[in-house]
């Protein structure tokens, strides 16, 4: 699948199945343009990365992809409204500086957001703390407090309630747990804020969709892709609204 | 440039002067007209059958069409050949690259050294004033001439990013791609303060005679070169000054006078006196004037995005450098924010470089590897 054998990050190949072909996709804090590219090339997708860093984006640029370096607490105020079917944010909400703000924003400018989360309430946190009275590491969130770059945590029930708060509707969710396959579940469930140790979001605004219907499940019928693997089987296509 | 010169395949260059017919004067945004129109311009590569492949360069303040070749005039190679080349960003083997003298200038291109038809002088100061997007209009007459419908691209750094951006808001229809580095929306008041200090010292030199200097024999030399050194500091960072110069003497000890004892002087000195040899003082006028009157949102109701709202089909890349104070990347991130509100595909970086303002001119490998990889993938879809 990916160039040279490489294994797909497991976020990564769920969006890739979550993503409708030839969408235009916002990638915020694009890193080095790996999920675009994939996207590019599996989905035929029209894709724009935001990215901070400058190697990122320069790594970007050298791919041929189109970047903008930029800052996902500000820069997003300047797209236009409904300018893409997808918002990405990849394992980086908890790292802005108001991911209320940005939740926010990436309704305004996509249609759909794809947003996945680490679960400060899974309880290998939640043991870890428990047991050694300390900020936990785990491989989740391996940093130490004082190099984490994750300023904002939260926990599955925190975001959910979040997303209530902005008038959000659930289209689907995932847990994600390293090397094991995803996982379809219902956020809200008491035992997946334990046991989740990363979410995977698709978002969109309850507004605009007064069927909200229960979560799709969008998850888990289908195989992961193994790494090498062939490409994932072609979804069937979601409901249009 | 490169002494391996024996290894780089011939590339077709041509080019000279293109007069415009007589039917067809330049209208200018002052209202006045300019006829006959030249334009000297030079060309590298070879345009392919279906005209898709062509590249307009435009150049900045005190550039000219001699990008990738030996300049007739100082016998210097291009001032781009850094990125124009065999195997460079900008590949003559692959695409057909334009590089236009603008008007005004003078290096081929009608200009206040040029004959007024009208008196048989030079006009002087009877030229005209224009402006970026006069520059713009003669360009696109003579891509028309070429029989060019849509460019590939087009791409400048400093006064050529702000044409750039002029074509993406004229002619957005006749462009694939844009390419604008080191450049800004609007001139600021510094950079309007800069000009100003070097129009001044044109027009302070007693040889500059009230502008028809040529007619009498004699050029504000010193004038202009005082321009140029004020200007030449702009597009350096203070870094690189340092790390050049520091306080270097020219010779063991002070000369306890006014002689260029640090290195620095001389250097700028140098760039003075050289930049005499090569470029009309009126010129320095009228091109710093264009610039000071660039401000392509209020041509626009005042929003910027409004300039490039027809330019949604239009792929841009804009690039800065982190030391550029002359156009800092503030004025980038405006543009690239235009254009995101406008709903246009554009990639923006910041290239990290202590070089300043110039370093669009020189070996950075990231910025060519950005334009590398920006003009492989639109050529892609392009179908190149």
């Amino acid at each position: 699948m990916a160039p040279g054998g490489k294994t797909i990050r497991e976020d990564f190949a769920e969006i890739l199945r979550l993503v409708r072909p030839g969408a235009r996709v916002l990638d915020v804090g694009c890193e080095d343009g790996e999920l675009l590219e994939l996207l590019t090339r599996e989905k035929r997708v029209d894709g724009q990365g935001l990215e901070i860093s400058p190697a990122g984006v320069a790594a970007c640029l050298a791919k041929g992809l189109a970047v903008v370096q930029g800052d996902g607490d500000r820069d997003l105020d300047h797209f236009p409204t409904r300018a893409f079917d997808y918002a990405i944010l990849s394992k980086t909400l908890q790292q802005m500086r108001e991911p209320r703000h940005v939740l926010s924003e990436l309704l305004r400018i996509a249609d759909q957001a794809i947003v996945s989360v680490p679960n400060f309430g899974h309880w290998r946190m939640r043991l870890s703390l428990m047991a050694r009275g300390r900020m936990p590491e785990t491989r989740a969130l391996p940093d130490p407090w004082y190099a984490t770059p994750n300023i904002h945590l939260c926990t599955l029930r925190d975001f959910t309630d979040l997303c209530r708060e902005l008038d959000l509707r659930v289209d689907a969710c995932a847990a994600l747990s390293d090397g094991k396959a995803a996982r379809q579940i219902v956020p809200d469930g008491l035992l997946e804020n334990w046991r989740s140790e990363t979410a995977l979001f698709l978002l969109s605004r309850r507004a605009e969709t007064p069927d909200a219907a229960a979560p799709q499940n969008l998850f888990g019928e289908v195989e992961l892709p193994k790494p090498d693997g062939p490409a994932p089987k072609s979804r069937p296509r979601r409901k249009k609204r | 440039m490169d002494a391996g010169a024996d290894a780089t395949p011939e590339i077709e260059i041509g080019g000279g002067t293109w007069k415009s017919p007589a039917s067809k004067p330049l209208r200018l945004d002052s209202g006045a007209k300019l006829e006959p129109l030249e334009i000297g311009y030079r060309t590298y590569g070879r345009l392919n059958e279906t005209k898709t492949n062509a590249i307009l360069v435009c150049h900045a303040l005190t550039g000219d069409q001699h990008a990738a070749s030996v300049n007739p005039v100082t016998g210097r190679p291009g001032w781009w050949d850094a990125v124009i080349g065999p195997g460079r960003p900008l590949d003559p083997q692959r695409y057909f690259i334009i590089v236009t003298n603008v008007i005004g200038g003078c290096m081929g291109s009608t200009g206040p050294a040029s004959i007024n038809p009208k008196t048989g002088q030079p006009y002087s100061l009877s030229f005209p004033v224009i402006t970026i997007a006069d520059m713009v209009r003669a360009q696109a007459m003579l891509i028309d001439a070429l029989g060019i419908e849509t460019l590939f691209a087009v791409v400048g750094g400093s006064m050529g990013g702000m044409q750039v951006l002029q074509w993406a808001a004229d002619y957005p229809e006749k462009l694939f791609s844009a390419v604008c580095i080191a450049a800004a929306p609007r001139h600021s008041a510094q950079n309007i303060a800069f000009h100003e200090v070097g129009r001044q010292a044109i027009m302070a030199d007693p040889d500059w005679r009230g502008g028809p200097y040529e007619s009498q024999g004699v050029r504000p030399e010193k004038g202009l070169a005082v321009a140029r050194m004020a200007a030449h500091i702009t597009y350096l960072s203070e870094a690189a000054l340092q790390r050049k110069f520091g306080r270097e003497l020219q010779r063991d000890g002070l000369s306890w006078g006014f002689d260029a004892d640090f290195q620095v002087e001389s250097y700028l000195r140098h760039q003075g006196s050289s930049f005499v040899d090569r470029f009309d003082a009126n010129s320095y006028l009228y091109i710093t004037r264009a610039l000071d009157y660039f401000d392509l949102a209020a041509a626009h109701g005042g929003v910027l995005a409004e300039a490039f709202r027809k330019a949604r089909g239009v792929r841009f890349c804009v690039l800065s450098f982190s030391s550029d104070w002359l156009y800092p990347t503030a004025e980038s991130r405006d543009i690239v924010r235009a254009l995101n509100a406008a709903g246009c595909r554009a990639s923006f970086a910041e290239i990290e470089t202590d070089k300043g303002h110039d370093a669009f001119f020189l070996e950075e490998p990231v910025f060519h590897q950005a334009l590398r990889g920006f003009f492989t993938s639109a050529a892609q879809a392009r179908g190149l």
